[in-house]
């Protein structure tokens, strides 16, 4: 089909620039789209022509389209215009070119029509959820995020998978519900929170979870320790940073994708691995100084492959790995104006590395003979590679060499490291050298209290079904000390409910007697052993002659953390009430305390309030190795209520303390009064589902977590974070009494 | 006692084969001229059995071999009193026999006896060289030929499992280790009767394992391991297979750990 005057009447626009271009954009759709995909495409043009925003649509639309339809289909054509005129109607209508302009990124990227119809619901949703919402008027204004997160777009799907671009966006969706500066930031890419979801939702093999593996590879086989840095390359666009190694260790990518001929990427973490460590045990310094630029790559070049081929005679699976990683340069024609240095290089390279190169560059073949002939002959130095190398530039110096226009292509040999450490100067160099810049740190603010730094600890988000990780910071404090005389005090009032629980007390103690068997000599015959014994002596065997038994006590090995809910709501009075709940509790605590101590099991009292994620503070009040004694009761004695309930991380911190107990029980009791919530939580759902969660976590890690609630309407929420495992105590007068009497009930 | 009883049986009559590592022969020669009680140290599996066997084949002596347990009383060691039809009879135990005839007795793994068991060998293993069977109400004087050898492997120390120091103190000792590559590669090749080059390869394997010890890894992959896979190399199976069947899996149950020494397997043979 040609170019015929009939088609052109077919788009009837009056743009100018759009027909100035539409002969060439025909042309091309005819070559990739069937006639019934091309009339598909000039209506679509039209159509959006007619939206009457402006010509650049149509231009994007023209130039994109045919490429995309090509690809996954001519049907995607109609898909796009009919979500084109959907988008028309809403005030997001300016990003319409933009959107366009992510299609070809997409198809490229998502390959498939299904994948490429969700992405289209993607950006669908991003636009709805964030464009602002003015109460019954619905979407007014245009969403300020969506233009943002269009030009993200294309670098996103080069490093995340469709579902890891669906997290990413929910995570900016559900993060800045309230503050559409920060997220605008964040679909821009700019703020920290963006990048870290990002790099958490990237496609391959992250270094920080393998970081253990490559410990002990380093270990194993190089017989070496050195801290693994990992840099990110997703950011640095300008200048991609090569692996090296300094004195702080071995600075390494983050992330690595499994290449397309099958290497892993923990793999290509081990060849980089491999290298590096090579150079450390083969390679000594030399000076710098007296080489040209070239040379010195040349050189290195040599020393990288004969710190490789050492490698390989102990380990000749790496030669393998290597081979695989490392690009194999065509022979290519040489054009004039262009440097091939890089190019010569790698192929040399590639020539000492695999035998089976088949270049046939006359002085590739004849330094590759060299190289192989003087390994052979073993006990090599890194001066002999500096002899090759320096050899090697004069004898393969082209005119072009010194071009500014380098031949890149296929040159780069990812697994190996920068060879800073090969080098030394007599001078300092002017050579830029890429290091990781350290992080700023936040001025410490003077004059708070020194504490210990945070412990951070991740946080359940139920709409998105995964943790955020390192999300709350919690403070350890010990709690401050008053008067413990007013704890002594509270005990003496209640030393009636004292006399009954002590009677439960003698009975629980532990007296349970427990038989031990096989014993040579013990108080009672143990019969069963005993007739084995005689059977096996009638029958001719030789009898076991331990047919005694003894008895000895069995130790109660119980662990119990008490963790209270010091919230500000503690400091109500209830209905019907002459004392505050936190007086109350307090009470509850001290008897609590002194029957625990009386019962002799390893206790702890740990209490927490929290000002948002940023400040979760856990305060210690009895330790599992302190006595139930004065200082202890100081510390109960000032016990305050502030703040809000954060539950998750208070739970795990104190199952963390729980955890390392030796004890074959280990009980958490939580007092609280509420359900879990703090300011910046809009959801109410949310930390209870967190605290869900948390309880869970703590059941695998042994701990029964027990929950004891003051508030009458907890049924609603208690029994979603705790199950089975939690009693309402209404009658908040009786706390005093019910807290040591659950305690020792469930400990029966 | 048994009258029927030959300690002849003991003997050992072919050549163990033990590929010296430096002196301890001549060490051992030493510590049997003089009857010293000996005290074997070292890892699982590189060679401490194999030496004493050796020896007492070289010195031409019965070898009695207990393997210790938990369960372990002191009858099992000294004997005990047997009923019969006509009334009781005593049967010695390994220890007694041994002192009785002049034979090497040998504890294996002493730490796994308790400790109050092991304190039946003390009268055995100073100037006194007596056993008192005090059941029987005899006093056995050792031959002259006796010897006590001990072995134990301080890897796995634990707060419940050590000698008593005054057991300890009543031994010379003498300390094992796997052999040097050179040294282990000529054992592997000669144990399973395969080539220098495959042994080579199994030991650089061990390395790897030995390196990891204490950092996931409570021992390193001993000798007879390495013989263990090399003998499956010889019988036609893969390289790679054997040692992973030979020399990972029963080590470890770390999936990291195991990856890592499974990668060195993959690094060390190409097919």
């Amino acid at each position: 089909m040609t170019v015929t005057a009939e088609t052109r009447r077919k788009l009837s626009c009056n743009f100018a620039r759009v027909q100035s271009v539409f002969d060439d954009c025909l042309a091309h759709a005819q070559m990739k789209l069937s006639d019934s995909g091309v009339s598909a495409y000039i209506e679509g043009a039209e159509t959006i022509c007619k939206m009457g925003r402006g010509e650049e649509p149509v231009l994007v639309f023209l130039e994109e389209m045919p490429l995309i339809a090509s690809q996954i289909g001519e049907d995607v054509i109609a898909e796009v215009l009919e979500f084109t005129r959907k988008m028309a109607r809403t005030p997001n209508s300016k990003a319409i070119p933009a959107f366009l302009q992510t299609l070809t990124a997409a198809a490229r990227h998502l390959e498939s029509r299904q994948m490429f119809s969700e992405y289209l619901q993607l950006v669908w949703q991003t636009m709805e959820q964030t464009s602002p919402i003015v109460q019954g008027m619905g979407t007014v204004y245009a969403s300020e995020c969506l233009p943002g997160f269009l030009n993200s777009v294309p670098f996103l799907l080069s490093q995340l998978s469709l579902g890891g671009l669906k997290n990413w966006v929910t995570y900016g969706v559900k993060g800045h519900p309230n503050d559409p500066d920060r997220q605008r930031d964040y679909f821009m890419l700019q703020s920290a929170d963006s990048r870290a979801v990002l790099q958490r939702e990237r496609h391959g093999t992250l270094m920080t979870d393998h970081q253990h593996k490559l410990d002990l590879y380093l270990r194993g086989l190089w017989d070496q320790e050195a801290m693994l840095v990992p840099y990110s390359l997703a950011f640095d666009h300008l200048r991609k940073p090569i692996p090296y190694l300094d004195d702080n260790g071995i600075h390494l990518p983050d992330v690595y994708d499994d290449t397309p001929n099958g290497i892993l990427g923990i793999n290509r973490y081990r060849a980089l691995l491999a290298h590096v460590s090579a150079h450390q045990r083969w390679t000594t310094p030399i000076m710098a100084d007296n080489f040209s630029p070239f040379q010195r790559l040349s050189i290195e070049v040599f020393e990288d492959a004969r710190v490789e081929w050492l490698a390989m005679r102990e380990y000749p699976g790496l030669g393998k790995l290597w081979r695989a990683l490392h690009p194999v340069p065509q022979q290519v024609e040489h054009e004039e104006g262009t440097s091939y240095i890089r190019h010569r290089l790698t192929m040399l390279s590639r020539a000492l590395l695999d035998p089976e190169h088949g270049y046939t560059h006359p002085t590739i073949l004849k330094f590759a003979a060299q190289f192989h002939s003087l390994m052979a002959a073993g006990s090599t130095t890194t001066n002999a590679m500096v002899d090759l190398g320096v050899h090697f530039i004069s004898e393969s110096r082209h005119p072009g060499d010194s071009s500014a226009h380098v031949y890149f292509d296929g040159t780069e040999i990812d697994y190996r490291d920068d060879n800073r450490l090969m080098w030394r100067f007599f001078e300092d160099g002017d050579e830029e050298v890429y290091e990781e810049r350290p992080r700023k740190t936040m001025p410490e603010d003077e004059d708070e209290e020194p504490r210990m730094p945070p412990r951070l600890y991740p946080e359940w988000d139920y709409m998105t079904q995964h943790y955020n990780p390192d999300w709350v910071s919690l403070y350890e404090h010990l709690h401050p000390s008053g008067d413990a005389a007013y704890i002594d005090q509270l005990l003496a009032k209640h030393s009636d409910l004292a006399k009954k629980l002590k009677k439960i007390i003698d009975l629980l103690k532990p007296q349970q007697k427990v038989r031990v068997r096989y014993q040579e000599e013990g108080s009672e015959l143990d019969l069963d052993i005993a007739l084995r014994s005689l059977i096996d002596f009638k029958s001719g065997a030789q009898p076991d002659p331990r047919i005694n038994m003894s008895h000895k006590n069995d130790g109660r090995s119980i662990a119990v953390s008490l963790l209270l809910d010091l919230s500000a709501s503690l400091g109500d009075v209830p209905e019907g009430c002459t004392q505050s709940k936190l007086e109350l509790s307090q009470e509850g605590v001290s008897l609590m305390a002194w029957a625990v101590e009386q019962m002799g099991d390893s206790f702890a009292i740990g209490g927490f309030h929290s000002d948002t994620r940023h400040e979760v503070r856990y305060f210690h009040f009895k330790g599992y190795s302190e006595r139930w004694g004065d200082e202890v009761k100081a510390r109960l004695a000032t016990m305050s209520a502030a703040f809000s309930t954060r539950m998750g991380a208070a739970l795990r911190h104190a199952g963390h303390y729980l955890s390392h107990r030796q004890a074959d029980k280990k009980l958490l009791l939580v007092l609280t009064d509420g359900e879990p919530a703090d300011i910046d939580s809009k959801d109410p759902r949310h930390l209870i589902e967190d605290a869900r969660i948390a309880v869970r976590e703590l059941e695998q890690l042994g701990i029964y977590t027990y929950c004891i609630n003051l508030d009458p309407k907890a049924d609603a929420y208690v029994a979603n974070i705790f199950g089975k495992r939690y009693t309402v105590i209404d009658n908040i007068q009786r706390l005093p009494e019910r807290l040591p009497q659950l305690f020792m009930a469930l400990t029966k | 006692m048994n009258p029927s009883f030959d300690i002849k049986q003991y003997l050992i009559k072919n050549e163990p084969y033990y590929q010296a590592q430096t002196n301890e022969v001549v060490l051992y020669e030493a510590a049997y001229a003089a009857r010293l009680p000996l005290m074997l140290k070292g890892p699982t599996g590189c060679g401490k059995s194999r030496f004493v066997e050796h020896m007492a084949w070289k010195l031409g002596k019965p070898l009695i071999t207990v393997a210790c347990n938990e369960d372990m009383t002191a009858s099992d060691l000294v004997g005990r009193y047997l009923l019969d039809a006509n009334g009781t009879r005593w049967l010695d135990g390994p220890l007694t026999l041994a002192a009785r005839h002049g034979a090497i007795c040998y504890l294996d793994e002493v730490v796994e006896a308790r400790q109050d068991t092991t304190v039946v060998i003390h009268p055995l293993t100073d100037h006194r060289r007596t056993l008192p069977l005090d059941k029987k109400g005899e006093l056995v004087a050792a031959h002259p030929d006796f010897q006590l050898v001990i072995s134990y492997n301080p890897g796995y120390q634990s707060l419940m499992k050590d000698l008593k120091q005054s057991t300890k103190q009543r031994f010379a000792a003498m300390e094992f280790d796997y052999p040097t590559a050179d040294l282990e590669t000529a054992i592997v090749s000669k144990e399973a009767g395969t080539d220098a080059e495959t042994a080579a390869r199994l030991v650089k394997i061990a390395e790897v394992a030995r390196n990891l010890k204490g950092h996931g890894l409570d021992e390193g992959i001993s000798t007879r391991l390495l013989v263990y896979a090399a003998t499956l190399i010889k019988r036609g199976i893969a390289a790679p297979d054997a040692c992973r069947m030979a020399l990972v899996r029963p080590i470890t149950d770390d999936a990291d750990i195991r990856d890592t020494l499974d990668h060195a397997i993959d690094a060390v043979f190409v097919e």
